[in-house]
């Protein structure tokens, strides 16, 4: 038995050590977010966040997250109460199938996290390890792009917010 | 890294007071005139054909092309004991580059390290090595420089601080270091040993990595191929003193430089990509001639050493490798290889696309870890658009402390060298070095600390 | 307009494609004028299949809608479409319906999401379902009202009288009120007056995805589901010689092992663990002898036996070319690449088997299913549940099949399987490998005289096809054999499709050589023959362009005689300021590509920059302007999605791509060995200019921007390095030895 800090809830996990953190998300805490891709770190699909970083959750054992912080997309918020890279997602519609989406996501929610203004080169060099095959990268830039505005105006004051306007 | 700008000063001081008029003759070179910029239809196509296969073998993209810009116009910072050096401008842009240098004036640079205007250049430019290359290469090399695309890109001021960034300094250097002229063949070696010995020496200037550098930053010629550092990576020897566990022979060693990998070595990662990417390009038989000769650098194994081979490739094929893995392990180190390392280093998929057994890989037998750490962090991204390996990273998902038991089981049991230390100094340096290139801000693609970007593909 | 020459006995052969491509006809018709003869009245869309209405809305007491759907919601977005054409046309605010989609026991048989049909199928026969409900509540609330009906409108899901009466659909509805048959006069709403088609409506299914709700059928979790995994064989018809199964069953956490035959299962309570084991413990006999992975030219002309069909004749011996040109091309096998390997989630319980899949043909695959396991169809049911993007018969269908074999093992238990990245490459049937020569001559008037198209390709669909199709079937203790593939028939066409020219030449000869053999496993992906014969044509057009001295935009408009691709044409140009005798710059290159997806579906024209690195051979695509004739747009955010992404799609294809094997094996089976586009490769700019044609039938947009954009691709790199490639994929040395030599 282990704990583990997911979204910021601890979870008593049963799971072998070795077991890839992927799996336990998906089987023993029923999140659907991260997602199964290739199970082999080269389609990023599994992307979740760890201690602020990008990981991929196919190739991290649990062993490795004793004392860590799990944030996963369900973590940073909802559909009737959405965090600001979903909202822009949302508004761009960024996604086709949206199955590599969530990992997308959490990929560029951890650059946004250490850098709120990237361009759009760093932007493109940080979503390399993340696959789309169904070619909604344009959008996926747009939304990332967004995204950093609306954190932006988040974190303004009210009345900042009027004068960026 | 430390200065040594105290004993160059000090070098240049004894000379002067030696013997100024010596050291004056030395020193000064005169300007080439410049000319007008050849046109690229006034050269041989065959020759410029030529000189793209001896920039191949040269590596001369590696150095003085910035990852993503212009081709050959030079700013790549190469950092070196002293300070930052950054790669000139060989396109044959009139203003920046080498556009209005003669042949002969391209053919001193090579020979003796003096550029058009007469001024020294820094060794980091490997004119010990190029100036072996024969006239007739020199000139092929030009035709081909001279019919690239001219690119306008100023020269990078270079970091170094005083009296280094005093060009004169070099010619104390040259004094104690250079040995102009061309290479001399060896009869009683076979014309392939003569071949790849020429190359070796001149052009592909494997000894500028492989080889350990003094206190001045010359080669060591007591300590030929006795391994080197290069952008924090560690060039292993490849001498009599291989630390790879299975020998390397010609026919490895040809392997490896054409493909880029071979099942009983790995792939080539690091600065070493580059190379071999280049030299799957150049005619074969120069690869094989380089091949035979560093084979023979190499020399033929020790009884031990032979021994050592056979003992990691019978580990690497036994059974009980391929059979599902116990989860009994009892280390930290022990689950983390079993859940993040062995689907693809104990597949039954050989290299390139399936790791490498690690009781074969030299990162883990070698004396030194840091390749070992620097491919556990960053892992090895893909080529765009190619068939080509690719392994995760772990910077992001194991702390020092989880990389360090990594390393340590790795070491004990895949290897029967005794344990590294100082592992966890050589971890966070490691981190600390990958992670400046992978914050850089892509735009600012000049950071000093370029072992990611030389490391792509 | 080149209508095709059809062959009577192909026409018969391909079932399930005739009924779908006669549903055309009406849109097909109205662009040919007098040519054709005008069949008979046909209903709209999938009306015709299933004219019912309640096969397509259900309207309940409580005034609850539900719209039903034989479709599948790939990614493109199809769901919301639908929802908007329904609460269009019925005249009841969007949220307020729910839309079901392809379920054997719910929603109408309309065969495959495939050939972007959807919307001209689907989209049609909910247009037109919609519209007479509409008129048939009108009239029951007339009577009721005892009004005219003329004097009646309807507004969110009500009918108002002129006096401010109103009737609620729910009030209106009875048993069995939407149980008529489709009226083929009905006329739908005037697009003068739409509010909801044709708005960028935000599509429904993407709140879940990016949100972490349930969203596809790798979510789906059951009471007491269990874990399975399959071991294929590791070589096309290796046979399993011996596995201990015992000593595996006895692993903790081990349910089952099945086997049956080839066929080799393990099941688990958890995900992870047993697969491996298994593996290991299986020994096969392998037998598979493949060709030459670097041969297939000769391979598809010379050593696969052909049928060949002349498909087009048009002779006019007044006019003689002067010069002529001849080139061939050639296509590798080409993967689907899904991102989701293949998943699905089947129970057998009270003799009854459930199957929840992404397949993109619910009834066809149910049909194979029940086959295989000698069960009457009715006893099973599929339902489908999103999976990733598909692009076509990717491993949906067989990883259905592979969950309802093992689901029988174990009654009662809901079993999920989960293909593995490198079973999703090795086993899924690719895009098939196609050879084309063309060779055509320029006149005196600089104009084409004389076209010759040829095209060598195996099938492009294997389903339907039974039980046999699928690989669980295949490798069974008593096997199904594959059945002999039949080329799809025209004018939609496979190997073939788009191989007639939409262009106007006065000579023109295209012969289709269907190649029945396949030593490698193959069916439908995005496009099929288009992509190539698209790529063929316009890489073509633009030699000949050459040859004449002419702009290859203008070229293009002198042999085009259909308004709407004119006009397709004009617009990408004008867009991306192409102009006669313009000069990229230095190391750049553009291109231009057009073609009518099938000659009968929508139009699209693309033009490109690319950059190609002379030292180094890379080429990237700077940008791209795509100009798009759907007929009546529905969602054009919808569309705008799809074209991007069939410029990307069709980018990463044709510039990386192919399936790689030696003589025993596939060996592309995972990212290293398939790389795919990545980020370092994606465009400055994608712009997508759709014209709007409101009332026109919706045109299938799904597979439209392949072929052009490979086109414009590929000519756009011929125009930056002056060498023009033509196998495919232009990877980088390809170019790079092109520029050298």
């Amino acid at each position: 038995m282990m704990t583990l800090k997911v979204n910021g809830q601890e979870h008593q996990i049963d799971a072998e050590p070795d077991t890839p953190l992927l799996y336990v998300l998906r089987d023993d805490l029923k999140l659907n977010a991260a997602k199964y891709g290739c199970g082999l770190g080269q389609c990023g699909s599994c992307t979740v966040i760890v201690d602020g970083k990008a990981v991929l959750s196919c190739v991290t054992p649990v062993l490795l997250l004793e004392g860590k912080q799990v944030t996963t997309l369900e973590g940073l918020g909802t559909a009737s109460a959405p965090a600001p890279i979903q909202r822009a997602f949302m508004e761009e519609q960024a996604a086709q199938c949206g199955y590599c989406i969530a990992g997308m996501m959490m990929r560029a929610q951890a650059l946004l996290q250490r850098n709120a203004k990237p361009t759009d080169e760093q932007i493109r060099a940080e979503l390399e390890p993340n696959l789309c095959r169904c070619g909604t990268h344009m959008r996926i830039l747009r939304a990332v792009h967004r995204a950093a505005q609306l954190m932006d105006t988040a974190a303004l004051a009210p009345a900042e917010q009027r004068r960026a306007q | 890294m430390k200065k040594k700008s105290g004993i160059i000063g000090g070098v240049v001081v004894a000379l002067l007071l030696g013997g100024a008029g010596v050291a004056f003759a030395i020193a000064w070179r005169p300007a080439i005139a410049a000319i007008e910029t050849p046109k690229p239809q006034s050269f041989d196509p065959a020759r410029v054909k030529r000189g793209r296969e001896l920039a191949a073998l040269g590596n001369c993209n590696d150095c003085h092309t910035v990852r993503e810009g212009k081709n050959f116009a030079g700013g790549v910072p190469v950092p070196t004991p002293f300070g930052t050096i950054y790669s000139s401008n060989i396109t044959p842009d009139a203003e920046t580059g080498i556009g209005r240098w003669s042949e002969a004036a391209f053919l001193r640079a090579m020979r003796l390290g003096v550029d058009r205007e007469g001024r020294h250049l820094y060794p980091t430019f490997p004119y010990d090595h190029f100036t072996n290359v024969s006239d007739d290469d020199d000139r092929a090399l030009y035709a081909f420089l001279m019919t690239r695309e001219a690119v306008h890109a100023p020269a990078r001021d270079n970091q170094l601080s005083f009296p280094l960034n005093q060009r004169v300094v070099i010619a104390g250097w040259k004094f104690l270091f250079l040995h102009p002229g061309s290479y001399k063949v060896d009869p009683t070696k076979s014309a392939e040993w003569n071949r790849g010995a020429y190359l070796v020496e001149g052009l592909a200037h494997c000894g500028a990595c492989h080889t350990p550098r003094n206190a001045l930053g010359a080669e060591r010629l007591n300590a030929i191929f006795a391994g080197g550092d290069v952008d924090h990576w560690r060039a292993y020897a490849i001498n009599a003193q291989s630390p790879a566990p299975v020998p390397w022979n010609a026919d490895a060693l040809y392997a490896y430089l054409r493909d880029g990998v071979h099942p009983d070595h790995g792939t080539a990662r690091g600065p070493m990509a580059e190379v071999v990417r280049n030299l799957s390009v150049v005619p074969a038989r120069d690869v094989r001639a380089i091949a035979t000769y560093m084979a023979d650098v190499l020399g033929a194994p020790s009884a031990e050493q032979k021994e050592r081979g056979e003992a990691a490739l019978a580990q690497a094929n036994s059974k009980s490798q391929s059979a599902p893995v116990a989860t009994t392990v009892d280390s930290a180190g022990g689950t983390i290889y079993v859940a993040a390392c062995a689907s693809c280093h104990e597949s039954s998929r050989p290299p390139p696309y399936g790791g490498i057994n690690l009781a074969l890989s030299t990162a883990v037998s070698g004396p030194d870890p840091r390749n070992l750490a620097n491919i556990v962090l960053a892992g090895v991204p893909p080529v765009t658009g190619e068939r080509s390996p690719i392994m995760p990273g772990f910077a992001e998902s194991m702390s020092d402390t989880q990389v360090e038991a990594l390393l340590t089981y790795l070491r004990a049991r895949f290897s029967k060298q005794p344990a590294w230390i100082g592992l966890d100094n050589i971890v966070a340096e490691a981190r600390r070095t990958q992670t400046v290139s992978l914050e850089t801000p892509a735009d600012a693609r000049n950071a000093s600390a370029a072992s990611v970007e030389r490391a792509k593909p | 307009m080149n209508g095709p020459i059809v062959d009577r006995r192909r026409l018969l052969a391909g079932s399930g494609a005739l009924v779908v491509s006669f549903s055309l006809t009406g849109a097909f018709a109205e662009e040919q004028g007098a040519a054709a003869a005008p069949p008979a009245p046909k209903l709209p869309g999938s009306l015709e299949k299933s004219p019912y209405l309640d096969s397509w809305i259900r309207i309940d007491a409580d005034g609850s809608i539900t719209i039903f759907t034989g479709k599948a919601e790939l990614g493109q977005g199809f769901k919301t479409a639908f929802q908007q054409i329904a609460a269009e046309q019925l005249d009841v605010p969007f949220a307020s319906l729910k839309v079901v989609t392809a379920d054997t026991k719910l929603t109408a048989n309309e065969g495959y999401t495939a050939g972007s049909h959807s919307t001209q199928d689907s989209g049609t026969a909910i247009q037109y379902a919609a519209a007479q409900a509409r008129a048939l509540l009108i009239a029951e609330a007339a009577k009721r009202l005892d009004v005219a009906p003329e004097s009646l409108h309807t507004e969110n899901a009500a009918v108002i009288a002129s006096d401010g009466r109103r009737l609620s659909y729910g009030e209106l509805v009875a048993a069995d009120f939407l149980h008529v048959e489709a009226d083929a006069d009905t006329k739908p709403k005037d697009p003068a007056i739409f509010k909801v088609m044709g708005q960028p409506i935000p599509r429904v299914d993407i709140p879940a995805k990016v949100t972490g709700g349930m969203a596809y059928v790798q979510d789906l979790r059951l009471p007491d589901m269990v874990h399975a995994r399959v071991v294929r064989p590791p070589s096309y018809g290796a046979q399993l010689a011996d596995v201990d199964a015992a000593a595996i069953e006895k692993l903790p956490g081990v349910v089952k092992v099945v086997r049956d035959g080839n066929f080799l299962a393990v099941v688990a309570k958890k995900e992870f663990k047993a697969m491996r084991a298994l593996a290991a413990a299986a020994k096969w006999n392998e037998t598979a002898k493949l060709p030459k992975q670097d041969d297939l030219l000769a391979l598809l002309t010379t050593t696969l036996k052909s049928q060949d069909h002349a498909i087009f004749e048009r002779s006019d011996p007044s006019v003689i070319g002067q010069k002529t040109i001849e080139a061939t091309y050639t296509r590798p096998y080409q993967s689907h690449g899904s991102i989701g390997p293949s998943c699905a989630v089947a129970q057998f319980a009270d003799g009854a088997m459930t199957v929840w899949t992404h397949t993109q043909g619910v009834y066809p695959d149910r049909a194979a299913i029940a086959e295989m396991l000698h069960v009457p169809p009715a006893s099973v049911r599929l339902i489908h549940t999103e999976g990733s993007g598909c692009y076509g018969h990717n491993g949906a269908d067989d990883a259905a099949a592979d969950a309802a074999l093992i689901a029988r093992a174990l009654p009662g238990a809901p079993v999920r399987v989960q293909w593995m990245r490198e079973q999703e490459h090795g086993w899924e049937p690719y895009g098939p490998a196609m050879v084309t020569k063309l060779k055509a001559s320029i006149g005196a008037d600089g104009k084409i005289a004389d076209w010759n198209f040829a095209v060598w390709s195996n099938t492009h669909s294997m389903r339907p096809g039974g039980a046999g199709c699928l690989l669980a079937a295949q490798h069974m203790e008593k096997p199904f054999a594959v059945p002999p593939a039949k080329p799809l028939p025209l004018p939609e066409g496979g190997g073939d499709r788009n191989a007639i020219p939409l262009y106007t030449f006065p000579n023109a000869h295209v012969m289709h050589h269907f190649l029945p053999d396949m030593p490698i496993r193959i069916s439908a992906m995005r496009g099929l023959g288009a992509y190539h014969n698209v790529f063929s044509i316009e890489s073509f057009m633009d030699e000949l362009a050459d040859l004449a001295g002419a702009d290859p935009v203008e070229f293009r408009l002198k042999h085009l005689g259909d308004p709407r691709g004119r006009d397709v044409i004009e617009k990408a140009a004008e867009q991306f300021g192409w102009h006669s005798g313009q000069q990229a710059p230095q190391d750049r290159g553009y291109g231009f590509a057009f073609a009518r997806y099938k000659n009968l579906a929508a139009y699209c024209a693309i033009a490109s920059e690319v950059e190609v690195n002379r030292e180094t051979g890379r080429a990237r695509l700077v940008r791209a302007v795509a100009a798009v004739d759907s007929g009546q747009v529905v969602n054009p955010n919808g569309l705008t999605n799809q074209i991007e992404g069939a410029i990307m799609q069709s980018s990463s294809w044709t510039l990386y791509e192919r399936v790689s094997f030696d003589e025993h094996r596939i060996t592309s089976i995972d990212w290293q060995t398939y790389p795919i586009l990545r980020f370092d490769a994606v465009p400055e700019k994608i712009e997508v200019h759709i014209i709007n044609r409101p009332g026109k039938p919706f045109l299938g947009s799904g597979e439209t921007g392949q072929g052009p954009a490979a086109a414009s691709l590929a000519n756009a790199i011929a125009n930056a390095t002056g060498k023009r490639l033509r196998d495919l994929p232009l990877t980088r040395k390809r170019i790079k030895d092109a520029i050298d030599a």
